[in-house]
């Protein structure tokens, strides 16, 4: 255990606004003090904050550490957010063989090769933004890349997949990023979850008598599924499918904008894929953590974990190991090295609740980011970076705007 | 000559398609349950490292690989 002078973090900590692209200080100072460190959630209860990188798979692999966020003392960084997923938990929140049962019905959408048929599709909504884009920009721009590429793209996407008309987009995306906010009113954020399920409920309704080739009208069509549990699944793809990777398209590109001589590199198709690693390495856009709680005692890098203790998997510090990313001949593990190996990364999280998406996030990446600095090598900041709106209160970190020249 | 042999449990895998994205020569995911499957469970000197690599990325611990040094050793 613990010594009682050990350093207790408080989460969640804040952003250092002059390394915005950093995971918040006190994550990695904890880091540098063991695998292992004492914490606090907002409403005062303790919890562990797991960040090494064979601890955080650990504690998201083993079944001694349940992600069902109906029990009680599950952590929470809002007592609101406790009620709304205890009333409506995706799959996400849930254990086997509840959550493998949900899961299991919509994997077959997201196979590896079920994205690669879809790449000339997202090549052309890819196309079609950046024209739009420069359409509106004029020849040298300004744009608002997140608003004009970065959010459209995997949004347009996700609504494809799903079968939700994009033209319903501002009330979708304006309810998705309350319930990923961590500063907004109980209530509001009730409201935003109430009005998503409704608003896939009553699309799936629909869909029942007039199913379409996407997947709510599969799910919509099933015997075994209820409203409330498609309703439940198509918010978490919708909201999953969108925010993750728009935050990472605007944050990737404010990053390389940083590097031009790495820029370069995505110039070879053969370099790409792995530069998107990378990105995904450093950038960890889960700044918060992921939560478990111990059913078990657990022993953990040298920790006693009792059973009924919150955890909170520090994805980013894990992604920051120095062991494992500082190879020799690389840069060091908090700079972007677009050729480093980094494919150990566990940005989209470890064990049965891998994302799913993942297929389609890194085709998607790997498709904007190159043609977006294909299609326009000038790129660069219209404001300087000083005023970038990092949201550094998101769940999902990201920025709000990103003002662009080309 | 060492051999490598690969391995799924089946109903540990959780559709990451890790595995297809790390070695498409020897894993895929079935078009009926998108759940792995191997298409080549003796592996090819030259994919070792690529193999291992999936392994160690598999989220569900699905994979296990069984290496022969020759000497009649597996580990």
């Amino acid at each position: 255990m613990s010594t009682p002078t050990a350093p207790v973090t408080m989460i969640p900590a804040r952003h250092d606004t002059a390394c915005p692209f950093a995971p918040p200080p006190a994550y990695t100072e904890a880091a540098s003090t063991g695998p292992v460190s004492r914490a606090e959630l907002p409403d005062g209860s303790p919890c562990w904050l797991v960040t090494g990188y064979q601890e955080v798979r650990t504690v998201l692999s083993d079944r001694r550490f349940s992600a069902d966020a109906r029990r009680p003392a599950f952590p929470f960084l809002t007592e609101g957010r406790r009620e709304l997923v205890a009333a409506n938990p995706s799959f996400l929140r849930l254990d086997d063989p509840e959550h493998a049962r949900l899961r299991r019905m919509v994997t077959g959408d997201f196979l590896v090769k079920r994205v690669e048929e879809m790449r000339p599709g997202i090549q052309q909504i890819v196309d079609e933004a950046l024209d739009r884009m420069i359409a509106r920009g004029g020849p040298a721009g300004p744009a608002d890349l997140v608003a004009d590429f970065a959010l459209p793209v995997p949004s347009l996407v996700i609504c494809l997949l799903l079968g939700v008309p994009y033209e319903d987009r501002e009330e979708f995306q304006a309810n998705s990023r309350l319930l990923l906010t961590t500063e907004a009113d109980d209530r509001d954020v009730a409201r935003a979850q109430e009005e998503l399920l409704d608003y896939l409920g009553r699309l799936a309704e629909r869909k029942r008598t007039e199913p379409g080739e996407d997947i709510l009208s599969r799910l919509a069509t099933r015997e075994d599924l209820t409203l409330r549990e498609i309703a439940s699944t198509g918010v978490l793809l919708l909201v999953a499918g969108h925010e993750t990777t728009a935050n990472m398209i605007g944050l990737s590109t404010a990053l390389l904008l940083r590097h031009p001589e790495q820029v370069a590199r995505l110039a070879d198709p053969a370099a790409v894929p792995g530069a998107v690693e990378e990105l995904l390495r450093l950038l960890t856009i889960v700044h918060t953590g992921v939560p478990r709680l111990a059913v078990e005692d657990v022993e953990l890098g040298g920790t006693l974990i009792r059973a009924g203790d919150g955890v909170m998997a520090m994805l980013s510090t894990a992604n920051r190991d120095d062991g494992l990313f500082g190879t020799e001949g690389h840069l060091g593990v908090d700079e972007v090295d677009l050729d480093r190996e980094a494919r150990r990364h566990v940005s989209f999280g470890f064990g049965v609740h891998q994302c799913l998406g993942q297929p389609l996030a890194r085709a998607e990446l790997q498709i904007a980011l190159a043609t977006l600095f294909r299609r326009l090598p000038g790129l660069r900041l219209a404001v300087p970076e000083e005023e970038l709106e990092f949201r550094t209160e998101a769940l999902i970190y990201g920025l709000g705007s990103l003002p662009v020249r080309w | 000559m060492s051999a490598m042999h690969v391995n799924v449990e089946r109903d540990r895998c959780c559709s990451s398609g890790q595995c297809v994205m790390t070695v498409p020569e020897i894993f895929e995911q079935d078009d009926q349950d998108g759940l792995v499957r191997v298409l080549l469970s003796a592996v090819p000197a030259p994919r070792f490292a690529d193999v291992r690599l999936a392994a160690e990325l598999c989220p569900g611990g699905a994979i296990t690989v069984t290496e022969d040094d020759g000497a009649g050793t597996a580990a």
